[in-house]
């Protein structure tokens, strides 16, 4: 890891947000089987890193667009956890109002456009918004989040073409985890080196180690300062690995889609645990900082289930409603 | 502001939808462009975009000398990337704009069937409402002069099945000012239709802006012995056959449906309850089409007063051919609807061919 790029307090805040999501996702795990979250579920657990380093440096308003695998750009971006859970639990204070599901969920009001379950189907959508803040002046920058899946898909290209032509203020994040769904990245790309394509549209493309927040964080500070001062989009290769499988609360590993050394190698590069590691052996936080924020997380987990469970269904008349 | 600028204001109180005559005669291709104009100069969040759009030629005359009026940024030709202009249509809608994507012809909108169907279409609704999502997405239809399989095809029926889309059809100049006005305004996507073959129709057209509500039926000719049910181009030749029948004695009331989603079934159960009879034209193809739809709902709707079952006509179940001989039996004129109401006035057991 380089020199820490932030103060302490950011610091800090970065570690909460990480745990926070590895926190939820964890919850979704343990409360699975009991089906009351009746929806499929895409964990992000494992790529806690580039969610948190992004979006702690965007304001409220700034727009983000994200995928069927939300939580963490939801969680890091301000999104309320018992609205998150309430959706999931399928309730009528869920953030979709129980239309979504784990896969739909925005929060508007901080600035969570959506999310689309389509592979590369949020990137138009980012560029659009990026395009309605040139137009409107008002400064909002656009970050889409998207796997090395959307590669695959013309609209990838379209998007940065775009993005490109009219520089606009996007920060293309594209999480490679190397797998699309179950398809290994070589058997699909002939060029696995994904931020190589950005330079063919004139688009800065960095690739950097997505389990390294201060790395993330980096890497993603220098493509926001771009889009502030209207210089235009940047795209930002972030390789990870996801510890659960595509869909659902069980690792690959156990449904026999990976091989021992190839998940054993990712688990040793737990971003949480790197990064605490990182904290503690330069004396930044206290190993009782650490369990406090640990506590307190587990503590607000359980107040968002609770709430979630406790709240109403929506009523059937709604069915046909917001159409 | 559009909010503040409904069809009551100074145009609507004494301007209603119904009152002609007050306004200049004015071709369908020059109310369209007028709309644009006037919704851009009544609301800044209002910008046009599309292959093409700021060329001299400007989509058939209908967005001409805009780009000059308004500035690049409001105006402006883009790559070929019909998915992609779709998709960012909906973000610059979520920012708070007002989008009008423009294509000269249906044939590509197939090419951004992902960002409206699955996006466009389901944005508002799978995030609980959250967001409006004011957004129009203009096509034209039409063919002629050879233009064959993939620049010719009239596919509303495909777009008016996939919840969360509206789809405008207007017939006729007022109706294409009013209804593009209208359909800027709305808070959800809205695919508005034209038709090649009407650009140089004219019509009585205010000045000021107007709007037309979506989901009204027109009673275009009142009648009393048959209701002629139209799409889009077919409301032409439905007047004209009326014209023709009402020599002969038979009295046919003619109905613009404007907009096939949502759909005034209102209006058209009122005017079949009252005839007794009822044929449906529409512009685009019979199987699985638009025509089925409303044939049904009549059937359903009104039984007790048919005095004959609901028959169509609409486009055969072929590709568009180009030849003139061959797309000669593609379109229906004016004769194949005089002799399908005749024979339906005659109480003929087989009435028409493969309509």
């Amino acid at each position: 890891m380089t020199r820490l790029p932030f103060p302490v307090t950011l610091a800090r805040k970065i570690y909460t947000s990480m745990v926070r999501i590895r926190s939820f996702e964890e919850r979704i795990c343990r409360l699975y089987s009991q089906q009351e979250m009746r929806c499929p579920v895409h964990l992000s657990t494992g790529q806690e890193a580039i969610a948190a380093g992004t979006l702690i440096q965007l304001r409220r308003q700034d727009y983000v667009v994200s995928t069927h695998r939300n939580h963490g750009h939801l969680i890091a971006k301000g999104a309320a956890l018992k609205s998150m859970f309430a959706e999931m639990y399928g309730r009528q204070t869920g953030c979709s109002r129980g239309k979504g599901g784990s896969m739909h969920m925005s929060f508007p009001q901080a600035g969570i456009a959506g999310t689309s379950a389509i592979v590369a189907g949020g990137l138009p959508i980012a560029v659009g918004l990026a395009w309605g803040s040139v137009l409107q002046k008002n400064r909002r920058i656009s970050a889409v989040f998207f796997g090395d899946g959307a590669v695959d898909e013309g609209t990838f290209y379209e998007s940065l073409n775009f993005a490109s032509l009219k520089k606009l203020p996007v920060v293309f994040v594209c999480e490679n985890n190397f797998y699309a769904t179950n398809s290994p990245q070589k058997a699909r790309q002939t060029n696995p080196r994904i931020h190589e394509i950005a330079r063919f549209f004139r688009i800065p493309g960095t690739c950097i180690d997505g389990n390294d927040v201060v790395a993330v964080y980096t890497a993603a500070a220098g493509a926001i300062e771009r889009c502030r001062k209207g210089a235009g989009p940047s795209l930002i290769e972030a390789r990870t690995f996801r510890w659960k499988t595509h869909v659902g609360v069980e690792s690959d590993l156990e449904k026999g889609f990976r091989r021992q050394e190839e998940v054993a190698l990712w688990f040793r590069r737990c971003p949480v645990k790197r990064f605490e590691r990182y904290l503690l052996s330069r004396g930044m936080v206290s190993q009782q900082w650490i369990d406090t924020v640990r506590e307190s997380v587990d503590k607000e987990i359980s107040r968002a289930v609770e709430f979630a469970r406790n709240s109403p269904y929506p009523r059937p008349e709604t069915e046909s409603t917001d159409v | 502001m559009w909010d503040k600028a409904p069809e009551q204001s100074s145009s609507g109180r004494n301007q209603k939808p119904r009152a002609r005559g007050r306004g200049r005669l004015l071709s369908y291709r020059e109310a369209i462009r007028e709309g644009l104009l006037q919704a851009m100069e009544q609301d800044r969040r209002v910008f046009l975009f599309g292959e093409g759009i700021d060329d001299p030629a400007g989509v058939f005359g209908t967005t001409a000398g805009l780009q000059q009026r308004f500035g690049a940024g409001r105006v402006f030709d883009t790559p070929i990337c019909e998915n992609t202009l779709t998709g960012i249509a909906i973000g610059s809608s979520l920012a708070g704009l007002r989008p009008v994507l423009i294509h000269m012809r249906t044939d590509f909108l197939l090419m951004s069937m992902d960002q409206l169907a699955n996006h466009a279409a389901k944005w508002k609704y799978m995030f609980g409402g959250a967001t409006p999502l004011p957004m129009v997405v203009r096509a034209v239809i039409g063919g002629g002069w050879g233009s064959a399989a993939q620049h010719s095809q009239p596919l509303q029926a495909i777009f008016a099945h996939i919840p969360g889309l509206k789809v405008v059809m207007p017939a006729c100049a007022y109706d294409a000012k009013g209804l593009l006005l209208s359909g800027i305004a709305e808070q959800s996507p809205v695919l508005f239709i034209d038709h090649r073959w009407l650009y140089d129709e004219k019509d009585a057209v205010p000045a000021a802006a107007y709007r037309i509500p979506l989901g009204k039926a027109h009673v275009v000719r009142k009648g009393s012995r048959l209701s002629l049910i139209c799409v889009s181009f077919m409301r032409k030749l439905a007047l004209q056959a009326a014209a023709e029948l009402a020599k002969e004695g038979i009295d046919v009331e003619v109905i613009d449906v404007r907009t096939i989603k949502p759909l005034d079934m209102v209006t058209i159960n009122r005017s079949v309850g009252k005839t007794g009879r009822a044929l449906v034209l529409d512009f685009g193809y019979s199987f699985c089409g638009i025509t089925a739809e409303i044939a049904a709902r009549i059937s359903r709707d009104v039984f007790g007063s048919l005095k004959a079952p609901v028959y169509r006509i609409g486009l055969p179940d072929t590709p568009t051919p180009a030849s003139p001989v061959l797309e000669k039996c593609f379109y229906p004129g004016p004769d194949a609807i005089t002799d399908t109401i005749r024979r339906i006035m005659r109480g003929q057991k087989r009435v028409g061919k493969h309509r």
